[in-house]
């Protein structure tokens, strides 16, 4: 049974067909286009399909599509505005805290929804949170560190525009 | 081909109603089990009922008698709660335990009851708190207290056109405290391989007046070990009373072997972690 | 080699291909189509030994949607062999099985049909509808059962390559034997004052990259095939399918996409063959993306092993001699890398006397990949548990024992070649100077310290360099670049031409676009490859002083190249007017490119048939809940000796990386199996791979001893780390407990058991 949702993307009103089982996951990578959200694993573990939804973080992969009717979700590819990369994209570049680069979209949107709720995370705060976000590659070390700079870079430039 | 329904009902009425007249329909909560158990194959449901659009399920409310906690509010949310932290830290760390800060997003503590693994954590916490789950039917509303809730691994007390609406805790008395501990291998992302609650309660002079242990992941479902909270009533928690409450507990336990761990350590492991939970409660009661 | 001093070498400029990574646009294997694309999916033996009675697959066919069904009849059988890439040659038999089983089905999980539909829940259910008749056959699930006399043969046909262990006879599940041998054992044993021996075991592991295996394919009308996927290696996966299927490999060609890790497992090939097959049948093309748990059952993780070793050494610290029985599983097909791990297991020492034997046991798990300096961690665990002993029995501190025996230039190593410049010595000496070192331990926590031993890898590699008219310049290779192996190459094209790195776009090409290249893997990408962009721009360099002689109208030989900054050409006579001539820079020579004859391309192609081999010594703090058995790693540091480092953040990365990867090999990953052979933890939840909070930072130390094959002295970095940790933490463990765990993962029931506090269960 195809289902409409009517749902604000990104900050773009927009309409998609689903079935009743498919996941957020599936009609964001094969409905709209939008791959940036990678799959790991559907089943929760590894939070490489991080979105925000209605602001909170949520496995994309353990939402049914249906569910976004009338919410709005925020996907990596809208996280940086058209001027500029988010803080945290420009530190996750600048600190090399990518190297296959799979895990990252949704580490960026993890620790986004982190520094939403807590500009300044301890170190320790920093890797529970993203406890839910598996990476292979790097030992976690330079991602923390693009993280814990992000904050303080943001949180700095709050002070300076004050 | 499949062909799954998804119903989003605004009222308890409706969702009964829904559940009632399809026997192949599954609530919907966070869905981080019932997604998980759904692509596995391991439940094929034909509709999927999202609770999360009834008032009554999704909310915290606290006051003077105690709280309500709607069945599918997210993990989040009540992490978030600054009051309930303060009132029921244990509970809260359970809740804080579930899975990841994207798991904690969706996953409810009305789904961690419901899906009665025997790992569940808020389970245990619930149990050693007090709470009682208000339970909708067709025929109106009952209250069972939290342990008598599951009857087995993946089964409840509930009947298919039941609905758990809350779980309700009374209001902690005066030096009254809770904690939940539990030991999985990694420092997050696992299912206990056992789990203990605890909530103490101390006089003035700081003997323990009341007392109530649970754990979890030792048997087919959370228990409360009656033997574990009696053992502490009348003390002053010393060293000799804790490794009876331990011992109790362990004994309490009937625990398999599985990929998790063996049953010999999930029994020596919970005796260890009942005894930090009642430490623990026990500190912060002395505190209140 | 004289000292060079660098302009972009040794900085850490941002990757060329890190925007598109960050803001979600990179395309991973599965974010790919095509129009008309087809969903694949593959069904899966649930038994883990079985015969194959029948396939039935008309139900399937008949499912709404879908296009086609293919079995084992479809893939062809072939008795190829493929020699070639980092870690040997491939047995391209027992591949095309492994695609698909023909016969018998050899572990949970192994392939017996496909099925290609216009979506993904059509393709899903027709895979239930394929009705397969097994008949199930006891699974041989460990090396005793394996070697028991009585045990199940997996394949009728098998016998024991290389030396047999003698009096075998007759099909064997044995696959491989080998010896390596110096001096006289028995000899040196007897004449030692210590003795260590232990037996030792380590779980099958998976190298859990996040990104699970997909391809797309199309098999056009007119015979030609496309394929995208994720590889380890464009050229390899072409030229697997082109063998396994036997059609040319002019016809195929490999776009390969950006990959989400591989660690050696995506050298294979899993869905692409297979993708081909039905996209030929379907006349459509069709994309096949593994489960998670399909990626845990399915594709190669590595060996479980079982070890016994013995160490003999004197009271002064030297060691004498060694003693070494390593038995590997393969998995359902020969080729396991017990022989890397006999060659690696004392390669960080300089021992007199040694015997050390490798078998290689077939049992019904999926066939083994490589996994990140494959064979090696496994056996360096025993080494280097042992030689913790060996400086517990005398008294001595362990770097000291360390270093008392380190291999240096000159020395013999186990395997045969004499090193040359190498720098594990150097690497225990900042091991020792370390502020870890002597850093005060917390009461419930212990101390290790591990070396590490990597060969890494040669093998072939092209690139080509353009220059642009406005003086950029683009690099195009063929190795899909897992970690910032772009950046490197462009640093490289930088460096020999003395441009800025953000005026060099270095690419990933297919196998129509690049020349051959082996594939990404045995730490070769930066060295060989490298080598490779190097000669390339140097060739650039060579045509830029004929430019710029024929612009002066002098020999050729009468210009120099200035590498600079940018990079330019100066005349060595001044011109007949007696002027000095204003050197030509690159930009304005590129300018002029048009005028004095045409475009300028460098082009290299190397054939490295050596590298620099590389070791590692890593310290470990280990804090362990002596209740629960608990433990958490509270402090770690990677030295290595990484050549010449291109870009320190991403050889920093490499070594965290794989730091990480040994500390989870060592507390808590393993494949779980049933008593039927069914694995219970295909997932990330219960496989137990490290997570954030699982880990401290992880501190490095670069040691820079120069590669001579190297112009930079680049060594490959990518595989050591993985080496020394699993022994790292199990000598923490010793230290914090008091007992030596000989087997991994150290999860807290293990713990326990070893501690008495519980009964073994
Ligand atoms: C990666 C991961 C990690 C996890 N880690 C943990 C952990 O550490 N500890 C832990 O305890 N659990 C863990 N879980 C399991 C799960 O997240 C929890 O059990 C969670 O609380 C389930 O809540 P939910 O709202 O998502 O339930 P759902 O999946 O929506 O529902 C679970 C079951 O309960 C039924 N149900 C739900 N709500 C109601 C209701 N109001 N009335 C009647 N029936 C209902 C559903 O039909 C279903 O059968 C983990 C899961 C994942 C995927
Ligand atoms: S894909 Fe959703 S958590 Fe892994
Ligand atoms: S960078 Fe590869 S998984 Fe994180």
């Amino acid at each position: 049974m195809r289902i409409q949702v009517e749902t604000t993307l990104n900050g773009e009103p927009t309409t998609f067909l689903c079935e009743a089982h498919h996941s957020l996951l599936d009609v964001l990578r094969n409905g709209l286009g939008l791959t940036g959200t990678k799959e790991g694993c559907s089943t929760g573990d590894c939070g490489a399909c991080s979105v925000l939804m209605d602001g909170r973080l949520v496995p994309a992969c353990l939402v049914l599509a249906p569910e976004a009717q009338d919410r709005t979700v925020i996907t990596i590819e809208g996280i940086a505005t058209s001027e500029a990369l988010h803080p945290l994209q420009q530190k996750f570049l600048e600190h090399a805290a990518l190297q296959c680069g799979v895990c990252t979209p949704g580490f960026i949107v993890a620790a986004k929804a982190l520094l939403d709720a807590n500009p300044n995370p301890s170190e320790t705060e920093t890797r529970y949170w993203l406890a839910g976000n598996l990476c292979r590659c790097t030992g976690y070390d330079k991602i923390v560190r693009a993280v814990l700079d992000a904050a303080a870079e943001m949180s700095s430039g709050k002070a300076a525009a004050r | 081909m499949l062909s799954i329904r998804y119903e989003a009902p605004r009222s308890i009425a409706e969702a009964i109603h829904l559940l009632a007249s399809d026997p192949g329909a599954h609530v919907l909560a966070g869905g981080t089990d019932l997604l998980v158990q759904f692509r596995a194959g391991a439940k094929q449901p034909s509709a999927f009922i999202d609770v999360k659009r009834i008032p009554d399920l999704v909310g915290i409310s606290l006051d003077t008698n105690g709280l309500r906690l709607g069945a599918a509010t997210p993990a989040a949310a009540i992490c978030e709660h600054a009051e309930l932290g303060r009132l029921w830290p244990g509970l809260v760390e359970a809740v804080h335990l579930i899975g990841s800060a994207q798991i904690q997003g969706r996953g409810s503590v009305g789904g961690n009851l419901c899906n009665a693994s025997p790992a569940a954590d808020t389970t245990s916490a619930l149990i050693a708190d007090r709470a009682e789950c208000v339970i909708a039917g067709p025929g109106g509303e009952r209250v069972v207290p939290a342990e008598r809730f599951c009857t087995g691994p993946g089964t409840t007390i509930l009947r298919r056109d039941e609905l758990l609406v809350a779980v309700v805790l009374p209001r902690p008395p005066a030096r009254t405290a809770d904690a939940y501990f539990r030991l999985i291998p990694r420092s997050e992302m696992d299912i206990a391989v056992a789990g203990a609650g605890a909530s103490v309660t101390l006089d003035a002079s700081g003997t323990c007046t009341a007392a109530r242990v649970a754990v979890g992941a030792v048997a087919p479902t959370a228990l409360l070990v009656d033997a574990a909270g009696q053992a502490l009533i009348g003390t002053r928690l010393d060293e000799a009373t804790l490794s009876l409450a331990a011992a109790a507990a362990s004994a309490a336990a009937r625990p398999i072997s599985d990929k998790r761990g063996t049953a010999a350590y999930r029994r020596h492991v919970v005796g260890v972690l009942a005894k930090r939970a009642i430490v623990s409660a026990a500190a912060r009661a002395r505190e209140r | 080699m004289s000292a060079r001093t660098y302009r972009y070498i040794g900085t850490r400029p941002i990757r060329h291909d890190g925007l598109d990574k960050v803001t979600g646009r990179a395309n991973y294997g599965a974010d790919f189509t095509l129009p008309g694309l087809l969903q694949g999916v593959v069904v899966r033996s649930p038994h883990a030994h079985a015969r194959i009675v029948s396939i039935e697959t008309q139900a399937a066919e008949a499912v709404p949607g879908v296009k086609a069904v293919i079995t084992g009849k479809d893939i062809p059988e072939t008795s190829a062999r493929l020699a070639l890439g980092a870690e040997g040659a491939f047995d391209l038999h027992d591949i095309g099985d492994n695609l698909m089983a023909h016969g018998k089905a050899l572990y949970e999980g192994h392939a017996v049909a496909a099925v290609a539909a216009t979506s993904i829940d059509a393709a899903r259910e027709a895979a239930k509808l394929v009705r397969v008749v097994y008949e199930p056959l006891e699974p041989v699930m460990s090396i005793e059962r394996a070697i028991a006399p009585d045990a199940p043969i997996l394949h009728a046909d098998m016998v024991t390559k290389g030396r047999p262990l003698p009096g075998t006879t007759g099909p064997t599940n044995i696959a491989g034997r080998m010896e390596l041998k110096r001096g006289d054992v028995d000899q040196a044993f007897a004449g030692a004052d210590v003795v260590v021996e232990r037996e030792f075991r380590t779980s099958t592991v998976h190298q859990g990259y996040i990104e699970p295996h997909a391809c797309v394919a199309r098999s056009g009308e007119d015979g030609q095939i496309l394929v995208w996927c994720s590889t380890q290696g464009g050229f390899i996966a072409r030229d697997f399918c082109a063998l396994i299927l036997g059609i040319d490999a002019a016809r195929i060609k490999v776009i390969p996409s950006e990959i989400g890790g591989g660690f050696g497992g995506k050298i294979p090939v899993y869905l692409e063959p297979v993708a081909i097959v039905l996209s030929h049948k379907a006349g459509r093309p069709v994309k096949m993306v593994m489960s998670r748990s399909e990626v845990f059952r399915a594709s190669g993780p590595t060996s479980g092993t079982r070890i016994r070793m013995k160490l003999g050494a004197k009271r002064d610290g030297t060691i004498v001699a060694a003693q070494a029985s390593l038995w590997y599983e393969a998995g359902a097909y020969r080729g396991s890398p017990s022989g890397a791990g006999a060659m690696c297991c004392l390669a960080s020492y300089a021992i007199p006397n040694f015997f050390v034997e490798a078998h290689d046991v077939v049992v019904n798990k999926p066939k083994v990949a490589a996994y990140r300096a494959p064979g090696s961690p496994m056996a360096t665990f025993a080494t280097e548990s042992l030689v913790d002993e060996v400086a517990r029995a005398i008294g001595m501190d362990p770097i000291e024992l360390r270093l008392k025996n380190a291999v240096a230039e000159g020395d013999h190593a186990p395997y045969g070649p004499v090193y040359g410049p190498i720098g594990l010595k150097q690497v225990l000496e900042a091991a020792r100077a370390h502020p870890h070192w002597s850093a005060p331990l917390g009461p419930s926590q212990g101390r290790g310290v591990a070396c590490g031993f990597w060969f890494n890898a040669g093998l072939s590699s092209s690139a080509t360099v353009t220059l642009n008219g406005d003086g950029s310049a683009g690099v195009v290779t063929g190795n899909p670049d897992i970690g910032g192996t772009r950046v490197a190459q462009a640093m490289m094209v930088a460096e020999e031409l003395g441009i800025p790195v953000e005026r060099v776009r270095p690419s990933v090409a297919d196998t129509d676009t690049a020349g051959y290249t082996d594939l990404t893997g045995g730490s070769r990408v930066c060295y060989a490859t490298g080598m490779a962009v190097i000669r390339a721009a140097q060739d650039i360099a060579e045509q830029l002083r004929s430019r710029a002689a024929t612009i002066w109208n002098v020999d050729r030989d009468r210009v120099a190249w200035e590498p600079g900054r940018p990079g330019r050409v100066i005349a060595l006579d001044e011109s007949p007017d007696g002027s000095v001539r204003p050197p030509l820079t690159i930009v304005e020579l590129a300018s002029k490119m048009a005028q004095t004859g045409g475009p300028i391309v460098g082009r290299a192609a190397v054939n490295a048939p050596m590298a620099g081999p590389g070791f590692a010594a890593h310290i470990c703090d280990l804090d362990v809940d002596k209740e629960t058995g608990r433990s958490t790693v509270a402090r770690y540091t990677a030295i290595q000796d990484v050549g010449k480092a291109v870009h320190p953040s991403f050889v920093e990365g490499q070594m965290q990386g794989g730091a990480a990867q040994g500390i989870g090999w060592a507390l808590n990953e393993e494949y779980i199996y049933d008593a039927d052979g069914v694995m219970e933890n295909a997932g990330f939840l219960d496989y137990r791979m490290p997570v954030a909070s699982d880990l401290p930072m992880i501190d490095t130390v670069l040691v820079e001893v120069a590669n001579p094959l190297h112009p930079y002295g680049v060594r490959g970095v990518g595989e050591v780390p993985i080496v020394p940790p699993l022994a790292a933490v199990a000598n923490a463990m010793r230290d914090a407990t008091g007992v030596r765990f000989t087997e991994l993962p150290l999860s807290p029931s293990r713990v326990l058991e070893g501690l008495g506090t519980i009964a073994k269960g």
